[in-house]
C-alpha cells in the first residue's frame, strides 16, 4: 500500500511522518515519532491506557487512525506538563502517590486533563465518571481519585 | 518443576497432635461444607514483551544472549533460559525493566521468550515479542479454579477440635507452579486459628485450558475464601456471635501451627479490633435491615517462601553496596519493581542503616549480569528478604565509616551518630561532617569502599511430603469487614464500604503499604463480584478450552464505580527477624476481602454463596431456593469420586538433620490406595529428603 505523509501537530510541534494508511495513532507515535509515553493496554480500545488529546478531547489512540490526525492537534503524556513544571495533576498524582506499576497512569493524567478543562470543578462522582474508561489494575483508583479531587478543588477555589 | 500433583499433606505425627479422625470423632458439633473458587487472571496493563539479542563472539559458536522482557523474577528466567537453549548460565543475561504490573502472570519463562531468544540466536538480529491481550489471556498462569470440601469438629464452647480439608485444582494445560499452588490450597489454613489437628488432601487436575499458576496469595485465597465461609456458618450453627467464636481460637505470637509453620510477630487480634471498633460490626452484624449487611473475615500471608524453587543453600537475597568518594551510594540488588515500590524500599533501608540521605542513593536492579541475586517479586518476599540484605550491607559499611572518623577524631565510635547524611557528637558539641566527606575520610584510611550483605531464611518445615510450601520467616496478619447492600429484586450486591487492618510489621513507606491495602482490596472485589475465565464447552462432553472472552471489555474487572469507601488500618507489631520490623503487604489483604463480601451478603439476605464470583443470578438463585424451602445456598452439590494416594511422611532433609531415605506411608484415613503409575503428573509422589517441593 503506498504511504501516506501524516502532517499535524503533537504536543504543539510540527510533526511530519511518512505511515501507512491502516496505522494506528497509537502505533505512528510510539514507534514512529518515538513518544513510548502512550501505552498500549488492550489495543481495543477496552483499557484507556493509550488515551491521547485529540483537538483537546480524549480518544483512545488505538482506535483511531493516524490519518484522522491529519491537520488536528494531538497532545501526549509527554506534552502534559509545562516546560519544567509539572501539571497540576502530575504533581498531585505524584504526592499522593497515585501510581503503583504506572502502566495506565499517562491514560488515566489524559482522561482527567480533558475532564477538568471540559468541567473544572467536578463533583467525586463526575470524577469517578471522567476516568471510568481507564483500567488500573493496581491502586483501586482510590490515591487517583483523591488526586484529581484536590486540583479540582483547587481549581474551583473550594477549601 | 517436578512433575507431582497429587499430593496428601500435613496429617501431623500422631505424636504432636493426634489423629484428625480421633479428634473429629468426640467434637460435640461437626460441620462440613463444600466451596468453589471460579478461577480468574492477573490481568495486567502492561501486555508482557520481551527483546533479544546475540552476540556472538570468536566464530559464533560462542557468544552471549541478552534478554530484556517484562518478568517479576529475572533470575528464574535466566535459569531456564539456558536450560531451554543449551547455553551456559554465564551465556545468558536477563534484564527486567520496570514492569508494568505482574501479580504473579509474569514469574516464569514464557513461549515467547524462549522463541525471541532462539530466533535472536540463529538471525543473529534483535528480536522483539510483544503479546496481544488475548495472547495474555492465554498465557494465564492465573488462579486455578479450585473444588473445595472442610469438615471441622468443635467443642461445646467453641473451641475448635479439628480440621479436615480437600482440594481438587482445575491446573489446565501446564504445570508451571502447579505442584507449589496445590500445596498451597493446604498450607496456610492454620495461620490463622490454632487447629489442634488437621489434615489435608488434594490433587491438581491437567485440563485442556490455559495453564493456572501463581496469582497474588497463590493457591490461599481459595481455602481462605471457603475457610472464613465456613467459620462465618459455624459461628451461625452454634448460635455464637462469629467474633466470639472466632477470638477463641486465634493464634498466639510466637507459636508453631500444627502443621509446623512457625508463627512470630502476630497482630491478628489488634486487627481484629480495630475493625470490629471502627466498623461498629458487633452492632451492625445481624441487626440491619433486610438488603444491607456486614461480613467478617481474616486473613495470614507469607513474608517470603521458606524455600527456594530449585534445592540449595544459597542466599535467597543479597545486596551489594559501593561508596564513591563523591558521596554517592551505589547499591545494586537483582530485585525487581513491579510497582509495589521496592525500589523505594531499598533507597529507605540502605539510607536509615547506612546512615545517608536517600538522595544520595543511586539504585541498579534486576539484571542477571550485574546484580547480585534476588529470587524475584513473588510470595511478598522483597522487602522481608532484600531489606535484611540490604540492612547488613549498610551496617557493615557504617561501622567502617564510624571506626574512621573514630579514629580520625580521637572519640569513641559510641560518641558518634550517623543519619540523614550528617556524621555528628552524639552529645551535639562541635563538628559536624558531611557524609560525603566522611566517605573520603574512610576512604583514606581502608581503600575502596564496598560491602554485601545476604539473606537466606531460617531453616523451616515439618516432617511431610509439602511440608516445603508455606514455611516463612513471619506471617502478615489482616482482617476485614465489608457492608454491603444486596437488592432481592435483581439479584445486584453493591459493596458499600470495606474497614481492613493489616498487621503489617512496621510501615517503612505508609503511603505504599496503604496503596498495596487498597489494590488488595480491588482485586478482592474483582474476584467476588465478577472476574471469572470461562471456556466455552466447559460443561459439556468435550472441553474445548476456548475462552469465551478473552478482551478486557469482556472480561469484567472494576472501574471507578465498583470501588468503595475505603477505610485501611496499620497495626505495627515490629517482627524481630523482619527488616526494622516490616512484613507484607503485598498479598495478606487481598485474602479476607472475599470471604468478607460473601459473608455480608448473608447477613443482608440470609443465602450461603458458596462459590463465586457472586453474580446477580446466583444471588436469585439462591433467594428463590430459600423461598421454595430449600437450601438457601448458591454452590457445589458435591465432590468427584476420587481416591486420594496414601499419606506420606517424610523426614526433614539431610542438610536439615533429616535420614536419609526415611520415609513412611500411611494408609489414607478414607480407605483409599496411593495411586500407581498414573499418567502425566499425578503418579503416586515419593519424595526423598532434600527434594521437596516448594514454591512462590
Amino acid at each position: 500500500m503506498p504511504r501516506m505523509i501524516l502532517a499535524c501537530t503533537v504536543n504543539d510541534e510540527p510533526v511530519e511522518a511518512l505511515i501507512q494508511p491502516y496505522q494506528t495513532l497509537l502505533d505512528v507515535l510510539r514507534d514512529t515519532i518515538g513518544l513510548t509515553g502512550t501505552k498500549e493496554g488492550c489495543g481495543t480500545g477496552d483499557c484507556g491506557a493509550c488515551t491521547v488529546h485529540l483537538d483537546g478531547q480524549p480518544v483512545c489512540s488505538c482506535l483511531v487512525l493516524a490519518m484522522q490526525a491529519r491537520g488536528r492537534a494531538v497532545r501526549t503524556i509527554e506534552g502534559l506538563a509545562e516546560g519544567d513544571a509539572l501539571h497540576p495533576l502530575q504533581d498531585a498524582f505524584v504526592r499522593f502517590g497515585a501510581a503503583q506499576c504506572g502502566f495506565c497512569i499517562p491514560g488515566v493524567l489524559m482522561s482527567a486533563a480533558a475532564l477538568l478543562a471540559e468541567n473544572p470543578s467536578p463533583t467525586e462522582e463526575e470524577i469517578r465518571y471522567g476516568i471510568a474508561g481507564n483500567l488500573c489494575r493496581c491502586t483501586g483508583y482510590t490515591k487517583m481519585v483523591d488526586a484529581i479531587s484536590e486540583v479540582a478543588g483547587a481549581a474551583g477555589g473550594k477549601a | 518443576m517436578r512433575r507431582v500433583s497429587r499430593g496428601r499433606a500435613p496429617e501431623p505425627p500422631r505424636s504432636r497432635s493426634g489423629d484428625v479422625d480421633a479428634a473429629l470423632a468426640p467434637a460435640t458439633h461437626r460441620f462440613e461444607d463444600t466451596y468453589f473458587f471460579q478461577g480468574t487472571t492477573h490481568l495486567p496493563l502492561e501486555q508482557h514483551a520481551c527483546v533479544a539479542q546475540w552476540e556472538p563472539v570468536g566464530d559464533g559458536a560462542e557468544g552471549k544472549l541478552t534478554l530484556w522482557t517484562s518478568t517479576q523474577s529475572p533470575h528464574y528466567v535466566h535459569k531456564e533460559l539456558a536450560k531451554a537453549l543449551g547455553l551456559r548460565e554465564d551465556q545468558v543475561r536477563v534484564v527486567a525493566p520496570p514492569v508494568g504490573g505482574g501479580f504473579g502472570g509474569k514469574l516464569e519463562l514464557f513461549q515467547h521468550e524462549a522463541a525471541a531468544a532462539k530466533l535472536a540466536q540463529l538471525t543473529g538480529r534483535p528480536i522483539k515479542a510483544a503479546l496481544t491481550r488475548e495472547e495474555v489471556f492465554y498465557c494465564h498462569r492465573g488462579r486455578h479454579p479450585v473444588l473445595m470440601w472442610v469438615k471441622t469438629g468443635w467443642s461445646e464452647d467453641g473451641k475448635i477440635q479439628a480440621m479436615d480439608f480437600k482440594s481438587y485444582v482445575d491446573g489446565g494445560a501446564y504445570m508451571s507452579y502447579g505442584a507449589a499452588s496445590l500445596y498451597y490450597t493446604g498450607a496456610l489454613q492454620t495461620v490463622c486459628d490454632a487447629i489442634p489437628a488437621y489434615r489435608w488432601q488434594g490433587v491438581r487436575v491437567l485440563t485442556n485450558k490455559p495453564p493456572c499458576g501463581p496469582k497474588r496469595g497463590h493457591g490461599t485465597p481459595q481455602p481462605r475464601f471457603a475457610l472464613e465461609c465456613h467459620f462465618d456458618a459455624v459461628a451461625e450453627r452454634l448460635g455464637m456471635p462469629v467474633l466470639d467464636l472466632r477470638r477463641k481460637n486465634f493464634v498466639k505470637p510466637f507459636s508453631t501451627t500444627v502443621n509446623y509453620l512457625r508463627v512470630t510477630s502476630c497482630g491478628l487480634e489488634q486487627c481484629v479490633d480495630v475493625v470490629a471498633r471502627e466498623s461498629h460490626f458487633e452492632e451492625k452484624h445481624r441487626a440491619l435491615p433486610h438488603g444491607k449487611g456486614v461480613g467478617f473475615a481474616v486473613g495470614a500471608y507469607m513474608c517470603g517462601a521458606g524455600l527456594p524453587l530449585y534445592w540449595n543453600d544459597m542466599p535467597h537475597s543479597a545486596v551489594n553496596l559501593r561508596l564513591d568518594r563523591s558521596g554517592l551510594v551505589q547499591v545494586s540488588c537483582g530485585q525487581v519493581d513491579i510497582g509495589q515500590g521496592s525500589n523505594s524500599m531499598l533507597v529507605s533501608v540502605v539510607a536509615e542503616a547506612l546512615g545517608c540521605r536517600p538522595e544520595q542513593i543511586t539504585l541498579i536492579s534486576s539484571d542477571t549480569d550485574t546484580t547480585p541475586i534476588d529470587l524475584g517479586s513473588y510470595s511478598s518476599r522483597v522487602t522481608f528478604m532484600a531489606g535484611n540484605a540490604a540492612i547488613e550491607a549498610a551496617t557493615r559499611l557504617r561501622t567502617v565509616l564510624l571506626a574512621a572518623a573514630s579514629e580520625e577524631f580521637d572519640l569513641p565510635a559510641e560518641a558518634l551518630t550517623l543519619g540523614n547524611g550528617l556524621l555528628q557528637r552524639r552529645d551535639g558539641i562541635g563538628f559536624q561532617l558531611e557524609f560525603g566527606e566522611l566517605v573520603k575520610l574512610a576512604e583514606s584510611k581502608n581503600g575502596a569502599l564496598v560491602a554485601s550483605g545476604s539473606y537466606k531464611p531460617p531453616k523451616l518445615g515439618g516432617p511431610f511430603k509439602g511440608s516445603g510450601v508455606g514455611p516463612s520467616p513471619a506471617y502478615s496478619f489482616s482482617a476485614c469487614v465489608a457492608e454491603v447492600d444486596v437488592d432481592p429484586e435483581t439479584g445486584w450486591v453493591t459493596v458499600q464500604r470495606i474497614w481492613m487492618a493489616h498487621d503489617i510489621g512496621r510501615a517503612i513507606n505508609p503511603v505504599l503499604v496503604e496503596g498495596q491495602i487498597e489494590g488488595g482490596i480491588y482485586m478482592g472485589l474483582g474476584e467476588v463480584l465478577m472476574e471469572e475465565q470461562e471456556f466455552r464447552g466447559d460443561r459439556g462432553p468435550r472441553v474445548l478450552g476456548v475462552h469465551k472472552f478473552p478482551s478486557m471489555l469482556e472480561y469484567k474487572s472494576p472501574t471507578t464505580f465498583e470501588m468503595p469507601e475505603i477505610r485501611s488500618f496499620l497495626v505495627e507489631t515490629l517482627d524481630p527477624e523482619a527488616p526494622f520490623g516490616a512484613k507484607e503487604v503485598g498479598q495478606g489483604p487481598l485474602l479476607p476481602v472475599i470471604p468478607a463480601v460473601v459473608n455480608a451478603v448473608y447477613d443482608a439476605v440470609g443465602i450461603r454463596i458458596d462459590e463465586i464470583p457472586i453474580t446477580p443470578e446466583k444471588v436469585l438463585k439462591a433467594l428463590e431456593a430459600k423461598a421454595e424451602g430449600k437450601p438457601a445456598r448458591h454452590g457445589p452439590k458435591g465432590l468427584p469420586p476420587y481416591a486420594f494416594p496414601r499419606i506420606q511422611k517424610v523426614e526433614p532433609p539431610v542438610e536439615w538433620g533429616g535420614k536419609p531415605g526415611d520415609h513412611e506411608e500411611l494408609p489414607a484415613a478414607d480407605g483409599g490406595r496411593g495411586a500407581r503409575g498414573s499418567r502425566d503428573g499425578s503418579g503416586a509422589t515419593v519424595t526423598r529428603p532434600g527434594e521437596r517441593t516448594s514454591g512462590p
